[in-house]
Order: structure tokens, then sequence, then C-alpha cells
């Protein structure tokens, strides 16, 4: 955790459209880099050219990722005074988190908050004044709304964990009373049992790390529909919210052709507006797409929010779709409060249940904050979760859980071969002792706590 | 009454086997030392089991040989029976265990001790330390004598204000009914130091023939006999035999029913036992679906009727006891010669430790063994070698030898004690061990002889040993890198072993990490296969046969050193730290740790709060060489 170990991170700023950059500090940063990457001129070797640009592709089991440029920065003139390497590559989300997947699956380790500039400060790269800084970055927080989200998704991956490592613990517990109280008569555990064991685990980790994949809340956003008539004022909402969140995040062509998404941030939680192109294009989701389709985008939905125009009396059509948010995560947004109203908060409700209602003006810009918040109680309240109830939401979790899928398969082998008890013992110690990191509990007298508990040993 | 009895450099309290290791630590570095005992008839004496060894317990008295202590060397001279314990497991976890005879032990010890030029033994009880609040200058006696000396080491054992429960009789004694030190306590609360009461039992004494062995399973010892120190090749064989029996319905339905009548379960004793170590008692109370527990009789000498019942301690009344072990497959005729009983002591949080063993608020005053909180004589004569390494080199104004993790299990041992404390007596295990594939039994010499030449206490004869033997394995793993196999000469045998046939000619070096070649397999097909003593033949095959393990563990520990390398401050006031939280600034405030290292195993200190600590420290390192620039 602490050592000179090789360490990677996503440099740019999230999304930032052009390039994304990726650095990786430490003593394999090379090493990594030359699995990885193919340079176009294939006699080109990334050490012989330090501080220059490389042209080549990512590569991951022949399997061609991005095109980049990579530059290779030899210690101790960097500014972690490591080696340091930089991947740059297209911008976005995908490109830049697969290579940096890659990286971590070469060796490198996910870098700690502040981590590349505490390294250049304990490497007598920078001054005092600068550590301070420093200092504030690892112990500060990141806005309450966001912590409180992430909390209870680690919640629930934290339950999961403590099963995987429930199984994995009385299993080492098992193996440590063999090894250590060789004369007791405890039966000795049997390799089929530690294979089964395993086997579960195994999966079990497995689908933890798909669930990174898949991508929810937190890392990729909210998933969140906006709807309403056309004139409602989608479009400025929309620009009020990209405007509020001030960083718009990156466009990334979706799945299918015509839909566009938005990456919004408020108050530290991402959203991720889909179906943008509905809005845009035609300013009407549902005349678009049809009912049928707008049903099963609320159904997919982590958030509905519905947009009317307080100067309009409500139509079928409004009610329709109303009635169809009781029930959901939704949220309901009366614009144009500038003008009269012509229907009341209770008219609402009759349809839509108890769905929240602010008043809004998004041509002014007026109750942003109180979006903000209200998004931000309901994530606070539980309300609104994503579809998966566990979602691995930080590249650290992933790169532990993916330790522990690998010391479990090292296990595998190791029956396979008939390796000694000991032997074993020391994989399953690893794999427990990685998911304990997500959890952060890898005290070993919890072990013996177990060990004394369901074991009669002792002379 | 008081009277100068004389000065010394080095006072031992206790002549138990942290005394011992002490005393002949100290002495052999040139230090005149003074070993006070209750009874010279009480010099490493095996008050409980007859063994020397076990797991994690066998790597400890082989890492003791290896920097030149004594243990291993008496384990030798007087072992009556041998066992390598796990053999079917990895080489890491192999642990040797001999039966010893008691009394052979104590006399042999008792004769190294009196051999000794640099040592004085008196039978005396320590009542109390002489010093001046921050440092020790001496020691007082109940006869009245007052000795000055540089260093102390308290080795009291379980000594201190000692006390017996035998069911509903209890009275203040010492283990086999030698007095209690009652005294000396009171010296060290003077002190401010954090005592506490610790347990431990011991199981009755049964004259071997009221025992029907017919009844037991025997256990015969090895019959290849493996010294456990590194100087001796050929050590004798076999004595005796050990037995294995077990217990009935009826021994079960004895102890419960007379519950009221155990010391532990009246609620006599409240202090803390070790839970590896339970008295059946507790085995059948919370254990009620194990219907029949199992134990060893092992004798307790050559000369003596006595046998020990291994695994049967207890504190129920004698009555009790009697009918409780009559119920046991073949003692039912069983003549107790000693009953079993609980002991009670005074010892010390070993949080108050520094990993020189010296205490932290008392200058020139070292701890070692049970008083420490640990349990075992090989955990003892560990603590004992190093407190009294240390003893002397604080006199002689050299910094103090601490082993770490990644050098020996002594090393977790002490860690283990002074980072983390310890709620009950304190047993080494090898799971205990971070690196257990580098700390062998069989590799101890290769670890730790170095150091001990360093230190002093390797001789000539043991240092050219060891390097004839280092050389030896070097020569041969550079042959086994050049020599190569072909599948023309391997393959035959190995069909015949039902063994995967080889498919190209490859170098021995690889061909040896198969599990199933061997020394004696490479001997059938490879000519060239020098004469080799077994211990180079077992190191080369380890070597081999776990290199990619081993690898990694090497790995690990690289980034253990980092930050073991990393020091800081003494008596620093971590509040002072603002980026730390508060139990964190608490913990490192109570324990002082050393180096970064040792402050992350500290339960409480987050990583993020060693990141924090690394930057502060760097700042102030910083800081204070502009100073100097100035």
């Amino acid at each position: 955790m602490f050592t000179d170990d090789t360490i990677a991170a996503i440099a740019t700023a999230p999304g930032e459209a052009g390039i994304g950059i990726i650095r990786i500090s430490g003593p394999k940063s090379l090493e990594i880099a030359d699995r990885i990457f193919q340079p176009v001129k294939k006699e080109t070797r990334l050490k012989d050219n330090n501080r220059r640009l490389v042209y080549g592709h990512i590569v991951d089991e022949d399997k061609q990722i991005d095109e980049v440029l990579v530059s290779y920065m030899k210690a101790p003139h960097t500014f972690t005074r490591e080696d340091i390497i930089e991947i740059n590559c297209h911008g976005g989300f995908i490109s830049v988190r697969k290579i940096l997947e890659l990286v971590l699956r070469s060796g490198a380790r996910v870098a700690d908050r502040g981590e590349f500039t505490k390294r250049a400060f304990l490497n007598g790269r920078i001054d005092l004044s600068q550590a301070e800084a420093t200092m504030d970055i690892i112990t500060s927080k990141t806005s309450a709304s966001f912590e409180a989200a992430q909390k209870q998704l680690e919640g629930n991956l934290s339950s999961a964990v403590n099963d995987i490592r429930q199984i994995l613990k009385m299993d080492l517990a098992r193996l440590v009373v063999a090894i250590d109280f060789p004369e007791e008569d405890e039966p000795e555990v049997t390799y089929a049992e530690l294979k089964r064991d395993l086997l579960i685990c195994r999966d079990k980790i497995n689908d933890l790390i798909k669930t990174f994949d898949k991508g929810k809340i937190i890392r990729d956003g909210l998933k969140t529909v906006i709807v309403g008539k056309p004139n409602v004022g989608k479009s400025s909402l929309l620009n009020a919210l990209l405007n509020e969140s001030r960083a718009i995040v990156t466009e990334i062509p979706g799945t299918t052709r015509d839909i566009i998404e938005e990456y919004i941030s408020l108050g530290g939680i991402p959203l991720k507006i889909v179906d943008t192109a509905g809005i845009r294009e035609t300013d009407d989701i549902v005349e678009k797409i049809g009912v049928q389709r707008s049903r099963e985008s609320f159904d997919s939905a982590d958030l509905i929010i519905m947009v009317l125009d307080s100067s309009k009396p409500l139509t079928d059509e409004d009610t329709h779709i109303l009635g169809m948010m009781k029930d959901k995560k939704a949220l309901i947004l009366i614009n144009k409060t500038d003008l009269q109203a012509v229907f009341t908060d209770e008219d609402i409700k009759h349809y839509a249940g108890e769905s929240p209602i602010i008043r809004i003006s998004a041509l002014e810009k007026k109750g942003m904050d109180l979006i903000e918040k209200q998004i931000e109680k309901m994530v606070y309240d539980g309300k609104l979760t994503t579809d998966n109830d566990i979602l691995i939401t930080s590249a650290r979790h992933k790169d532990s859980l993916e330790r522990a899928c690998s010391s479990c398969s090292d296990a595998l082998t190791g029956i396979e071969n008939s390796l000694e008890m000991d032997i074993l013992e020391i994989d399953f110690n690893d794999a427990w002792a990685s998911l304990g990191q997500i959890t952060g509990d890898t005290v070993s007298e919890d072990l013996l706590d177990t060990i004394f508990k369901e074991f009669c040993i002792g002379k | 009454m008081k009277f100068n009895a004389g000065n010394y450099d080095v006072i031992v309290i206790g002549a138990g086997h942290a005394g011992c290791e002490a005393a002949l630590a100290a002495a052999r570095l040139g230090m005149k030392t003074l070993v006070i005992t209750l009874s010279l008839e009480a010099i490493a004496f095996l008050p409980c089991n007859p063994s020397i060894g076990g797991t994690g317990k066998g790597h400890l008295v082989r890492e003791i040989d290896a920097l030149g202590g004594q243990m291993a060397i008496i384990a030798d001279k007087t072992f009556i029976q041998s066992r390598m314990l796990n053999s079917a497991k990895g080489p890491a976890v192999h642990s040797l265990r001999v039966q010893n005879d008691k009394t052979l032990y104590h006399k042999e010890m008792k004769k190294t001790l009196e051999n000794e030029p640099n040592i004085d033994i008196v039978m005396d009880e320590a009542t109390e330390l002489i010093h001046d609040n921050e440092s020790v200058s001496g020691v007082a006696t109940r006869m009245g004598a007052v000795y000055g000396a540089k260093s102390v080491v308290i080795a009291t054992g379980v000594y201190l204000k000692s006390k017996v429960y035998i069911g509903e009789v209890n009275y203040s004694s010492g283990p086999i009914g030698l007095t209690s030190a009652d005294h000396l306590t009171d010296s060290l609360l003077e002190l401010n130091l954090p005592l506490r009461r610790f347990k431990t039992g011991t199981p009755a004494r049964v004259h071997a023939d009221s025992i029907d062995f017919s009844k037991m399973e025997v256990q015969h010892g090895d019959e290849k006999i493996v010294p456990f120190s590194f100087m001796h090749d050929y050590i004798g064989e076999n004595q005796i035999d050990c037995y294995l029996t077990r217990t009935t319905k009826r021994t079960h339905e004895i102890i419960l029913e007379n519950l009221d009548r155990s010391a532990l379960y009246r609620g006599d004793m409240d202090s803390k036992g070790p839970r590896y170590c339970p008295s059946i008692e507790d085995k059948v109370v919370r254990f009620k679906d194990k219907l029949s527990h199992q134990f060893f009789v092992e004798p307790e000498g050559l000369d003596t009727k006595e046998y020990y019942i291994q695994g049967f301690s207890s504190s129920l009344a004698y009555e009790v006891q009697l009918e409780m072990y009559h119920s046991v497959i073949g003692l039912e005729n069983a003549k107790l010669m000693r009953p079993a009983y609980a002991i009670e002591y005074d010892c010390i949080d070993p949080l108050h430790l520094k990993p020189s063993l010296e205490i932290k608020s008392v200058s020139g005053l070292f701890s070692a063994g049970q008083f420490n909180g640990t349990s075992g004589y090989e955990e003892a004569a560990s603590q004992g070698l190093i407190a009294g390494i240390n003893a002397a080199r604080k006199i002689k104004g050299l910094d103090p030898y601490i082993p770490d993790r990644a050098s020996s299990y002594i090393g977790v041992l002490i860690d283990d004690l002074v980072t983390k404390g310890t709620n009950e007596p304190y047993r080494i295990m090898t799971s205990r061990a971070e690196y257990r594939l580098l700390l062998r039994q069989d590799n101890a010499d290769i670890r730790l002889t170095e150091k001990g030449r360093e230190i002093g206490l390797v001789s000539d004869e043991r240092y050219e040993r060891f390097k004839a033997k280092q050389d030896a394995v070097q020569e041969e793993l550079k042959r086994l890198k050049e020599v190569k196999v072909k599948p023309s000469e391997a393959n035959e045998l190995l069909e015949s072993m039902d063994c995967s046939p080889m498919s190209k000619t490859i170098p021995i070096y690889e061909f040896l990490k198969r599990p199933e070649v061997t020394y004696d397999f490479l001997e059938k097909i490879d000519k060239t296969v020098p004469g080799l003593d077994p211990t180079v033949m077992e190191q080369c095959e380890i070597t081999t046969k776990y290199e990619g393990y081993i690898k990694k563990q090497l790995e690990q520990v690289e980034g253990f050193k980092k930050l073991e390398k990393k020091v800081l401050p003494e008596n620093f006031d971590y509040t002072a730290i603002k980026g730390l939280r508060i139990e964190a600034q608490q913990k490192l405030n109570e324990i002082q740790p050393f180096n970064i290292g040792q402050a992350s195993r500290i339960s409480g200190v987050s990583p993020a709060d060693i990141s924090v600590l690394l930057i502060y420290m760097q700042a102030l390192k910083g800081s204070s060489k502009e100073q100097t620039d100035q």
C-alpha cells in the first residue's frame, strides 16, 4: 500500500474531449508499457526514446484498443522521480478506462488520491508548502452526497464481499488448524472441499467484477430520462443543468446511432441523461419512440424527470405519463413559473402519487439548486438506486477483486498439481486479504478467533 | 539489613528458559552476569510438557541455535524421542519436536551456566529494583543483598505473585511447590508498569506402572532423526515411545456434573488463559458435540516413572480429578503422583516494551518470557536470547539487535508482542508469519548465522560449518543449472512411477521442480550427482521446487523492508500531526512505533494515516535539513 510499487491513474479530467492521458509511475512502468504497447515502427523501443513521443497502438492480447502516443520519462528527472509512462489516447470514458484497466491487469495498482504528488514529495521533488496541499488532498472528502451514495453502494458491496470472505475464512481456519495443530483429532480439510469452495468464491468474485463492466451510478451516472410534451422547456432545462454542472463531461455515441448521452454532475452525483436526441431533435421522446418504448425507457431508468408547462392545462398525454410515473423514481418539474399557473400540486398528485414536485424556471435558471438538493436527498434516502444493488464503483475495488480472483485460481492450480496444504494456504490467505482491502478488514485476530471458536485444539 | 553484595554488568532475574538464554548471551558477549533464581533445582526446568519444539516452536529453536543460543544444543543432548511433525506438508511447516528427559535437560543447562566463567548464580529472591524512576541500577534481594547492575533482565516466568488452583483449594505457590515471588511486583508497580494477571495450567502426572499401555495406541519416534542444532550431525536414537488414548462418555459426564468444583468455572480466577491450551473442562463444555477427546501420554524422562498426560490440564478438585482420570481408556487404575492445576501470575502488557525488549519507561530494564505475556519454553528462550543480547549491547553503547518479521519467527513473535499486544498468553504459530515460505526451520542457519556472527555469539567452529554448507549449496545449484537431463535418461523411470514423461532435454534444475523428482530419483539416472550432505540436498530441492512461491514472497519482503527502514522519532507526540485521525494519534502515542512499517501494523492505524505520517516525517526531515543548511 505504501511501498514503491507501480501506480497508475487517469491524469486528465474525466471525459475531457480530445485526448485522455493515463499516467504510470514506478519501477514497473516501462515493463508494463512494453507489454501493452506496440509501436508502429516495430524496431522502436520505448527505453531508447526517453522524453520522446512514440506512436503506436495499445493492444490487449493482439486486440487493438486504441491508437496512442506514448512517452517514457526516465527516473529521476520526472515529477515523481520514478520512471513515468504517459499514454495519450483518445478522450472519452471508454478508451481511457479500458487502457487503465489493462495497465492495472499488467501489474500496476490504482493510485490513491494525491499519490503522484505524494511520491513527488517523498522523493524530494516538491517542497513543503506543496506537500501540505497534498496532505489536504489526501485527508479531504468529496461532496457529502457523493460520499453518501458511495457508502450505500459500498455497504452492499461489503456484505457481498463478506459472504465470500466467510467461506474463505472457514477454509483458512481449517488449513491453519491442519498446519499449526497437526496432532489434534480435528478432521483435516480435504482438497475436494477446498476446490468446491474456491470455485464458488471465484464465481461470486467474477460476478462482482462484472458489475464494474456494466457500470452504473457514481461511475457512469444515474441513468436519467427527461420527458414532457414539446415546448415545455426540456431543452432549456438540459442546458441549464449542463451549465449548472459546469462540466459537460462528454458525448459518447450510444448503442443506437441516434441516441446521444450527456453527462452531468449535480452536487457530486453524476447523471447520465439518455435519449437526449429525443429532446433535441423532435423535442418529444414519447411521440418519437412511442408509448411502448417510452415505458421500456421508463423501466430501465434510474431517475425520470418529467417537465410540465405551468401555463398550459394538463392534457390526456400528460396525465397518461404522470400515471406511468407512479411508484417510479421520479421527479416532476413545473417549468415557466414566471407565467400564471393553471393547475395545482394536488392535480398532479392525483395522477402521479407522491413524486416530489419542484417549481423552476429553466430559462431564468431558477430552481436548479432545488433540483440538485432533491436528487441529493433521494440518493441519501436510498430512493435512488440502480438496477443492480451491488456495484463496483472504484477501480481500486475492482483491482482487489481481481487479485482475489487470481489467488483463487492459483489455489485451484495448486490443487490440480497436488501442492502441499501450506502452499495452498498462502493463496487462500492472499485472496482473503485482498477482499479484506475492500471491507477495510484484514485483521488476522479475526481468523484466530474463528479457529479457537470452531475447533477443539490445544494440549 | 541491606548490604552491598557487588556489581555486575547484567543481572538476570529468573533462570527458566528465558533467563538462561539471556544470561548466557550476555556472558558470552563479555558481560559480567549474575543470575538470581528462587531455586537452583529449577534452572531450565520443564514444569509442563516434557518436550521441546513443535509447529512454529521448532522453528524458534532452530533460530535460537543459528544466533548462537543454547536451547537446541541442550534439547539434542537430552532428547529421548524425536519426530518431525507435518512432514507430509510443505517444507516451510515441517516442525521438529522432541521429547526430553526433564531432569537431564535441567542438569545440562545448569552445567552450561555453571561452566560459563562470566556467570555467577545465586539462590535468592529478587525483591526490589534499584532505580531512579528513569533507569535501573541494580537489584535488592530477600537476603538483603544489593547488587549493582548496568542492565537488568526480568525473566520471572509464572512466579510473580503466583497462585495455584485445584478445585476449591488455592494457595500462593509457584510450580512444583516452589515458593512464589511475592515482592518484586510492588517494585514494578512503583515504576508504574502496567501489570496484569494471566493464567495457565498443567495436567496430572501418573505412575507408569498404573497405566495400561496395551489399551493405547503406540506412537514411535521417527526412524530418521534430525538434530535441532546446526552443530550436530548425529544425536542418537529414540529411547522411548509415547501413547495415544481417549476420553470416554463417562469422562465427559464427570466433568459436566462437577463443573462447580472447577476453579475455572467457580469464577475464582479472573485472569486470561491461553485459548490453544484449554483445560479439559473447557474442551468438554465448549465442544459438546465432540464425544471423545484424544490425548498423548508421554514419559517425563528415562529415570522416572512419571508420565505426563498431555492435553488434560484441569483446575478440578483433586477428588474429581481422580475419578475423571480413571474414566479414561487405559488410566482406569492410574495412580496420580501430581494433580493437575491451574496457575495465575503477574505479567506485563508487552505494548510497554521496545522491540529490543527494553521496557520503554525504564532505561536498562529488559524483560523476557512469560513475564512478557507469552507461553511456551521456546517463546521464552527466544526472548531471553534477544533481551540478553540487547542488555549487553546497551552497555556497550551499540544499537539494539531487532530481528524483523522477514528474518525470523523470533522477529514475528517480538513484533506481534510490542505492536499488537496480546490478550492471552501468546503462542507462536506458523500462520502468524507473513513470509512463511522464507522462514523455514531448514534455513534458519542461512537466515541468521551471519547476524549471530556479527553480534558475537557465533563461534568460529559454527561459522566455518555454516560457510562450508553454504558453499556446497551454491556449488550444487550451479551444477544443477549446468547439467541437463535427456528424456531418454529419465522417461523409463518416470513411466514406471506413473508420471508423465519428459518431452525435451532440460537442466536438472528445472527437472527437480517436478514433485516426484527427488535426489533419490536423480541418483538413479544421473551419474554425476556428487555425494552431498542431506542438508545440502534439502536446500537445493526446496530452492528449485518452490522457486515461484519463494520469489513471490521475496518480492513482498522488498516492499516490507522499505517501510521498516523509514524510522520514526522516539517519544514523539502524534497529536501534533493534525491530519491523523484521533484513534490513530492515540494508538501511535501509546505504542511509539520505531518505523513506518511497525506503525502500519498497529490496529486502528489506517493506510490514510500512514500516508499522512510519511508526508509529515518527510516534511520534518526537509525542514531540519534546511535548518542545518543555514
